[in-house]
């Protein structure tokens, strides 16, 4: 392995929609309105108060910056000479300069990408880089579903010196983002587009010395054996997406598809990927034993984000004494508000979910927390 | 800073090995005199009567060194030490205060000193009744029945409550069924841990709007599987959770006993008493409250105290008295054989009851309120320095013994954490404070806790300290981020003593372990700093 070498991708104009209510800045007809509103790029100094730690920290950084305003300029101001990988875009940036960065980036062989955007952003890089290189996402955005993000930019700073300084883990992180059209027209509609890997640093997260990083581990296992333990013969589990949940299918010896809805029943997957309509038809079929579910990191819904195929018909089919929640300990302490969120789209439920609710968070350890709608 | 309360500090440094890896040269301080032969005669040959399991066929590697070289090695790695003694300190959680040193006059006395818990109690009566009279002293304090000194740490007397409430049910029949503790996410960890080590499930309340556990939030937690309620209060965070008669009889009315963590007993004494709150048990730590010393986490007592339905659960043996004579009861009792052998750390006991019997009872409230107002003095005064923040800005109710502060607006200005501040605050002659117990839901934490003992020109001087460290965290940040300069050590990278290859609590582990510390960067072994 060579020396550290760090990448870096800023998108300008990730969050210009938010100061002036426009929910998002995913189109160019939607940013000139952001800009005709007035909005003013805030990504380029957000993710300048990373480099100004990196390049106070490790002066000769080897940096690879995408061109111009997407990280050459704020790398060049904080005294750091980047490798300019990528070329220019014309005009306004979009997806494919974000796209093409993370690719070039990972072709000369980063072993850390810092970006500073949105949820649109971070779908650009998992769909550019897969698991391939590990990132770290600068809360820049107007809309944050996503779990890839340290909780400032100074964290940022910490964490990628943390990561390029020793061999650190990353651990696979939800990628959500929400269709902007239907948030501006007052719905939300979340979908997981899949895991970006970021460097695991607990007290990064919040939760120092929880245990360290072997306790967190050993919590996942144990939420995996606890509710497999529970598992009754002939009735149907409803498996939400996310790691924890596959470490239950993994418990059980079965595969998980890591973004979809998975049905067990018996020890055996019935239905993989599963839509609402095929989990109502199961439904049917088989009494209900429980839906799985495990919250967003640092949103924390787990209810109505990326898994919508889990909708209010089934959760009344299966009941909510059958809605099992699951989360390490970790995770709920990385809960940006302390509080759990649903939204089902149903006003009735959401409200019967809300109020103060058991999380099972390992081995004979469940932690009750508050839901909000 | 070079005032006359920290001024100057700079620790000694030592390279000094481990004990048994100091070159002796054949040196040897004590050369027992030879068995007289008519003694021998009488004995024989110990070892070959000795059964071959318990035989070393190999002499234990005893360190052998001469008495002064054993006098410097401890008198080096004191020297690089700090605590109450030598300093200001304020730990968070950890009641830190003056022990008073006739105390350990008292304790060195031939009576105390050179007994034996196996000896004929008719040569102990000196030693019972102290420990029969500061039980009844304890029952005053905390409106309780009957205690037991047996467990020798705060978490021991932890685990005594959840071994009590395990007898309790199992006595009626309940023992399978009833298999779930309740605590809170700011009670000391051991309230969830130590259950869980008795076998029970354990379920904990997250915080609400206000920082402490909600009647709402327990109400989702109780069912009749319910066993038991285990809790600080005050919680880590200083703050009294006012609803806690209503947890007490959620917890009753479900079925469950409640058990109360007192080791943040400080500012409760003289003032509320948990037999009165409805606790069915709770535990105080002797080492904390009642200033039997605290530190090195040697000689630790906690007083467990139950009210009289729980008496015949209490650990063997308990001390008797009929009007004459004290005794010791190996009979009595159901449930719980032991937590610990004999009657537990009785010199924490004698310092705990000398301590008691000095103060007498407008003393020990005088403790308390005097712990408050240090703690709500320095409230004040921290709430005014720029890059802290108190959490839940909602709670604006004064504290009790200490505070969770938290840095978040310092770190999120200069990159300058909390675990920085804490390695700068001994270069100013100050013990280091504590972050935080686990899960760290406050970010940036740091928790200071006055306690009684210090002066108001003291306490200036660490919120001088914490000012001064918060300026050059703007101004001068590598000179926090480097800290200390002062001490004996650099700063540990804390994954050390994370990390299960390289933690050692033994100098056997040590040994077999030390070669993985050069894998993770460190300070420790290296030059012991130096004036900047």
């Amino acid at each position: 392995m060579g020396r550290p070498a760090l990448g870096l991708i800023v998108n300008p104009i990730a969050g210009m929609g938010g100061s002036v209510g426009l929910k998002g800045t995913d189109t160019a007809a939607i940013l000139s309105e952001a800009r005709a509103r007035g909005a003013v790029p805030q990504a380029g100094a957000r993710a300048a108060v990373v480099l100004e730690a990196l390049a106070a920290a490790r002066p000769g950084l080897e940096l690879f910056a995408a061109p111009g305003e997407m990280g050459e300029g704020i790398a060049r101001e904080a005294d750091l000479r980047p490798s300019v990988v990528g070329a220019p875009a014309e005009g306004e940036t979009s997806a494919v300069d974000t796209h093409a960065a993370a690719e070039a980036m990972a072709a000369a062989g980063a072993r850390l990408i810092v970006f500073a955007g949105g949820d649109g952003t971070a779908r650009d890089m998992a769909a550019a880089l897969g698991d391939r290189v590990p990132v770290i996402g600068v809360p820049a955005g107007v809309k944050m579903h996503s779990a890839v993000y340290a909780t400032s930019p100074r964290a940022a700073a910490d964490l990628a010196l943390r990561a390029l300084a020793q061999d650190i883990e990353a651990r696979p992180r939800e990628v959500m983002d929400i269709d902007e059209e239907a948030f501006r027209a007052g719905a939300i509609s979340a979908k997981l587009y899949g895991y970006l890997p970021v460097p695991y640093a607990p007290d990064l997260t919040q939760s120092v010395k929880a245990g360290g990083v072997s306790s967190d581990r050993a919590a996942l296992s144990g939420i995996a054996a606890e509710i497999a333990g529970r598992m009754e013969a002939g009735r149907l589990y409803i498996l939400g997406p996310g790691t924890t949940t596959r470490a239950i299918a993994e418990a059980l010896g079965l595969p998980k598809t890591l973004l979809g809805v998975d049905l067990v029943r018996d020890g055996a997957v019935i239905a993989a990927d599963a839509t609402e309509a095929a989990i109502l038809r199961a439904l049917d079929e088989s009494p209900p034993g429980a839906i799985v579910v495990t919250p967003i990191g640092g949103q924390g819904h787990f209810l109505g984000r990326g898994n919508q195929q889990i909708g209010a018909r089934v959760v009344r089919a299966v009941g909510l004494d059958r809605l099992l929640v699951a989360a390490t300990p970790e995770k709920l302490a990385s809960l940006r508000d302390s509080t759990l969120h649903v939204d089902t789209g149903d006003p009735d439920l959401d409200r019967a979910l809300s109020g103060w609710r058991r999380v099972i968070t390992g081995r004979g350890n469940e932690t009750v927390c508050r839901v909000a709608a | 800073m070079t005032d006359r309360i920290g001024g100057g500090f700079h620790a000694a440094h030592w390279d000094e090995p481990l004990i048994d890896e100091i070159p002796g040269d054949g040196g040897r301080g004590l050369l027992p005199p030879k068995v007289d032969d008519a003694i021998a005669d009488a004995v024989g040959d110990v070892p070959a009567a000795l059964p071959e399991g318990v035989r070393r066929a190999v002499p234990p590697a005893l360190p052998s060194l001469p008495q002064h070289r054993v006098l410097r090695h401890f008198l080096r790695l004191s020297q690089m030490a700090m605590g109450f003694d030598v300093t200001v300190d304020m730990m968070g959680t950890c009641t830190m205060k003056y022990s008073p040193k006739v105390h350990e006059y008292v304790a060195r006395l031939p009576g105390f000193a050179d007994v034996h818990p196996l000896q004929d109690p008719e040569t102990l009566q000196g030693t019972l009744e102290i420990l029969y009279r500061f039980n009844r002293v304890m029952c005053e304090i905390a409106g309780m029945d009957a205690f037991t000194f047996q467990p020798a740490s705060g978490a021991q007397g932890i685990y005594t409550n959840a071994c009590l409430i395990r007898a309790y049910h199992a006595a009626r029949g309940d023992g399978g069924k009833r298999d779930e503790i309740i605590t809170t996410a700011f009670s000391h960890p051991a309230d969830a841990a130590t259950p869980a080590v008795a076998g029970f499930k354990v379920i904990t309340l997250m915080p609400g709007e206000m920082g402490f556990a909600e009647v709402d939030a327990l109400k989702a937690a109780v069912s009749e599987r319910t066993a038991g309620l285990m809790l600080t209060n005050p919680e880590d965070t200083g703050q009294y959770n006012p609803h806690i008669r209503a947890f007490v009889d959620i917890v009753h009315e479900a079925g469950g006993l409640c058990a109360y963590d007192q080791a943040n007993g400080n500012p409760l004494l003289g003032v509320v008493r948990a037999g009165d709150t409805g606790f069915d048990m709770c535990q105080f730590n002797l080492h904390k409250t009642f200033s039997a010393p605290h530190g090195a986490l040697g000689l630790g007592c906690a007083a467990v105290g139950v009210k009289a339905h729980l008496e015949r659960f209490l650990p063997r043996p308990l001390v008797t008295y009929d009007g004459e004579r004290y005794g010791l009861d190996y009979e009595q009792g159901e449930g719980i054989e032991k937590i610990r052998a004999f009657i537990g750390n009785v010199h924490a006991v004698l310092k705990a009851y000398a301590w008691v019997r000095s103060l007498g009872a407008e003393g020990l409230r005088a403790v308390a309120e005097t712990a408050v107002l240090n703690n709500n003095y320095m409230l004040h005064h921290i709430r005014q320095i720029e890059g802290t923040t108190i959490p839940w800005p909602k709670n604006t109710y004064p504290k009790l013994e200490q505070v969770r502060y938290s840095w978040e607006p310092l770190y999120e200005e200069t990159g300058v954490a909390s675990h920085d501040v804490l390695n700068r605050m001994v270069d100013f002659g100050v013990q280091h404070y504590m972050e935080s117990h686990v899960p760290m839901l406050v970010p940036q934490p740091f928790t200071l806790e006055p306690g009684e003992s210090l002066t108001i020109a003291e306490m200036d001087h660490v919120l001088g300290a914490l000012r001064r460290i918060a300026e050059e965290a703007r101004n001068a940040p590598e000179q926090v981020t480097a800290a200390p300069h002062s001490a004996a050590i650099r700063p540990i990278d804390g994954d050390v003593p994370e990390d299960p290859d390289c933690w050692a609590f033994t100098s056997r582990a040590y040994r077999r372990k030390r070669g993985n510390w050069a894998n993770v960067k460190r300070g420790l072994g290296g030059h012991g700093g130096g004036y900047s």
